[in-house]
């Protein structure tokens, strides 16, 4: 099949599919990341997390009509202004729902499963009325169009690269946020013992609500990001969430290093079997070796050793 | 298993005699006949629903890919009537005729090696029951043996759900792709898409209804069905007492995966063809709530649960589709946070006490609210 391409042609079909597999690694893990949060550390099962990140999307969309209609010559930096509108709007609608549904479901998990999914359902209708049914795509700014050319075959979009130093910066926020702030500590505290933690001082309450709240925010930006790469409709938070949920318990819930080493494996996988098989085949194949490797292996890639 | 003589108490007699005289007087009587058949589609989905009242709300094991057992069952049945519909005379102007249309339109030649068994009606029948029986003993004893369960095992079963889904869609020339196996016409040369048909299969089908209902019963009655409800309530007790705790795990999701089977080859047989978009993660997590609405713990909760819910999906989204989705989503969020127990729980703790006269509320049932994570 490598016949008809010379060596060099073949070099670069891989670094630009090692790229695209690069740009599905940030994807994957911006997604993953607000789930971490929420499902690595508190155990909440949130199906409506593709929604959340919906949401941000739209605010970016939203916010870059703005811009366009009433600050155009400030469009080139709109981008960073909606990063932030979506992180805040997803943030509240997550203390919004921690408040008023969730914080009653801590002792049953699985019905948190189902309460979130009714909650998505009903996200997406109003996604639905407010925003219409059709997909929505953001104008890009002058400066993240077009691509960089690396050699004559290679070239390597720069949204792509925006989106991948985006993803580390954020990776790099929370990881500061959870494992070395001391508000972090209280989450971990938290999730470790809740009683004892409330003994020693810390509101809970508080921390529950605040951690959902950045796992939330945490989505809006990634769904911020989506729209640099692709369009936003209603139900596209739903593709999505399956993904999401197996690279974070691939890694190991509880995991950061464990979120990102899983992303980066499903992705890579991904991508390099799309090339050589069809789309849906490559799919297939990698999420059936995800649930192969986690019925051997349930703890995922790496488990955080916590003597219950 | 024997040990206990009462299969069911009176009450519980009672109930199943008032749901068959709805299904076999009532119903059949006063609905014409699409009205019927549709009432046929929503009880195929009862039987998942029976399923899962064992698994889950009676074993605490969560399955959200009962779609893929629904969707086996399923596929098993429209493999046979499909291949009875295209015989080389039906299909003489294909290129391969006596092949399935759509394996002709993806320029397949010959029959795939898979297909060859379902030809037979009697293979057709243990494959409903086998397959996605060994699936779930499969799947089950895998996970359950290294103790992975709830939240877990369920996440797991939705990627199943969707890895079936991709595969169905994306291997168009072996299963029809997303729009599954059309134009099933007739089974052993019995017209099935009159109204007679019709009306016969709705007997049909709620004869083997009631035998899952019993059998659900005697499972839920005998021995196996307490250590299920012990396990859920406090699996570590049960285990340090020497059962293993997997293999009646193993057991309940088999149970459920065998009866949603039957269910989707009657869903076959009654609405005529079989697609992915039954199989997938949205109808999957549908089914789980016709069970919360019904009751977990009830087994013919889970069918009025799964009546109701279909009729009402049915009548709103005729009307008002804008709402039907707000609708479903509250319905969700206000069984799980105000009802966990479901219909079955409203009708035992408010209707009854007041029907038997003695004013005050029964006992309270086995409480879910309460209940601690089992990990």
């Amino acid at each position: 099949m490598f016949g008809d391409y010379s060596l060099g042609d073949l070099a670069a079909i891989f670094a630009m599919q090692g790229f695209a597999g690069l740009i599905l690694f940030s994807v994957f893990l911006l997604m993953a990341l607000g789930l971490a949060i929420i499902f690595g550390q508190m155990g909440v099962i949130n199906m409506a997390h593709g929604e959340f990140m919906i949401l941000g999307a739209y605010v970016t969309w939203m916010t870059s009509n703005f811009f366009q209609a009433y600050l155009p010559a400030l469009f080139s930096g709109y981008f960073f202004v909606a990063m932030i509108l979506a992180f805040l709007a997803s943030g509240a609608l997550g203390m919004l729902v921690e408040w008023g549904l969730i914080r009653h479901l801590y002792k049953r998990p699985l019905d948190t499963l189902l309460a979130t999914w009714g909650l998505s359902l009903i996200l997406q209708q109003c996604y639905r009325s407010i925003f219409g049914a059709r997909e929505v795509g953001v104008d890009l700014p002058q400066w993240m169009l077009g691509s960089f050319q690396v050699t004559d075959a290679i070239q390597i979009p720069i949204n792509g690269v925006f989106v991948m130093c985006l993803t580390i910066l954020i990776t790099c926020a929370v990881a500061y946020v959870l494992y070395w702030s001391r508000w972090g500590r209280q989450v971990r505290a938290v999730v470790q013992n809740r009683v004892m933690a409330g003994a020693v001082g810390i509101n809970t309450e508080r921390v529950d609500r605040y951690t959902f709240a950045l796992g939330c925010g945490v989505a809006g930006i990634a769904g911020s990001a989506f729209t640099m790469i692709g369009s936003t409709g209603p139900t596209s938070g739903q593709l999505y969430i399956v993904d999401t949920f197996l690279v974070v318990v691939f890694g190991g819930a509880a995991s950061l290093v464990g979120t990102i080493a899983s992303a980066f494996t499903i992705s890579q996988a991904q991508s390099t079997l799309e090339f050589f098989l069809s789309g849906s085949m490559a799919k297939v194949l990698t999420l059936l070796a995800i649930v192969g490797i986690l019925m051997l292996r349930p703890q995922g890639l790496f488990s955080l050793k916590v003597r219950k | 298993m024997f040990d206990n003589p009462r299969f069911a108490n009176r009450s519980e007699l009672l109930g199943i005699a008032v749901l068959a005289l709805l299904l076999l007087a009532i119903l059949p009587l006063t609905l014409d006949v699409f009205r019927l058949n549709l009432v046929a589609k929503y009880l195929t989905y009862s039987f998942v629903a029976i399923g899962l009242v064992l698994c889950w709300g009676c074993g605490g094991v969560l399955s959200l890919g009962q779609g893929v057992f629904f969707g086996l069952g399923g596929y098993c049945m429209a493999m046979f009537l499909k291949l009875e519909a295209s015989s080389a005379a039906n299909t003489k102007i294909q290129s391969t005729p006596g092949i399935p249309d759509f394996m002709d339109w993806n320029q397949i030649t010959a029959l795939p090696f898979l297909w060859q068994p379902f030809h037979s009606l009697t293979f057709t029948i243990v494959a409903i029951l086998v397959v996605p029986a060994i699936f779930a003993l499969i799947v089950g004893a895998a996970m359950f043996k290294r103790r992975v369960g709830g939240v877990y095992f369920a996440i797991i079963t939705q990627a199943i759900a969707a890895i079936l889904t991709i595969l169905i869609v994306g291997q168009q020339g072996y299963t029809g792709g997303i729009n599954g196996i059309t134009d099933l016409r007739t089974l052993k040369g019995w017209d099935i898409r009159t109204d007679h048909a019709k009306f016969v299969l709705y007997f049909v089908e709620v004869a083997c209804l009631f035998a899952c209902i019993f059998a659900a019963q005697f499972i839920r009655r005998s021995k196996l069905g307490r250590i299920l409800v012990a396990m859920r309530d406090k699996e570590d007790r049960v285990r340090f007492s020497g059962y293993s705790v997997a293999n009646f795990k193993t057991f309940a999701f088999c149970a459920a995966a065998v009866f949603a089977a039957v269910g989707g080859a009657l869903f076959t047989l009654e609405v005529g063809f079989m697609s992915p978009s039954f199989v997938g993660i949205v109808p999957s997590i549908e089914m789980v709530i016709y069970t919360a609405v019904g009751g977990r713990l009830s087994i013919l909760g889970a069918v009025y649960g799964t009546l109701l819910v279909n009729a009402a999906k049915t009548s709103f989204s005729e009307s008002f589709p804008q709402l039907w989705l707000l609708g479903l989503g509250a319905l969700f969020i206000a069984v799980v946070l105000a009802f966990p127990n479901g219909l079955a729980g409203i009708w035992r703790d408010h209707v009854q006490p007041r029907l038997s006269g003695s004013g005050k509320p029964g006992k309270p049932w086995e409480a879910i609210a309460d209940k601690t994570p089992a990990e």
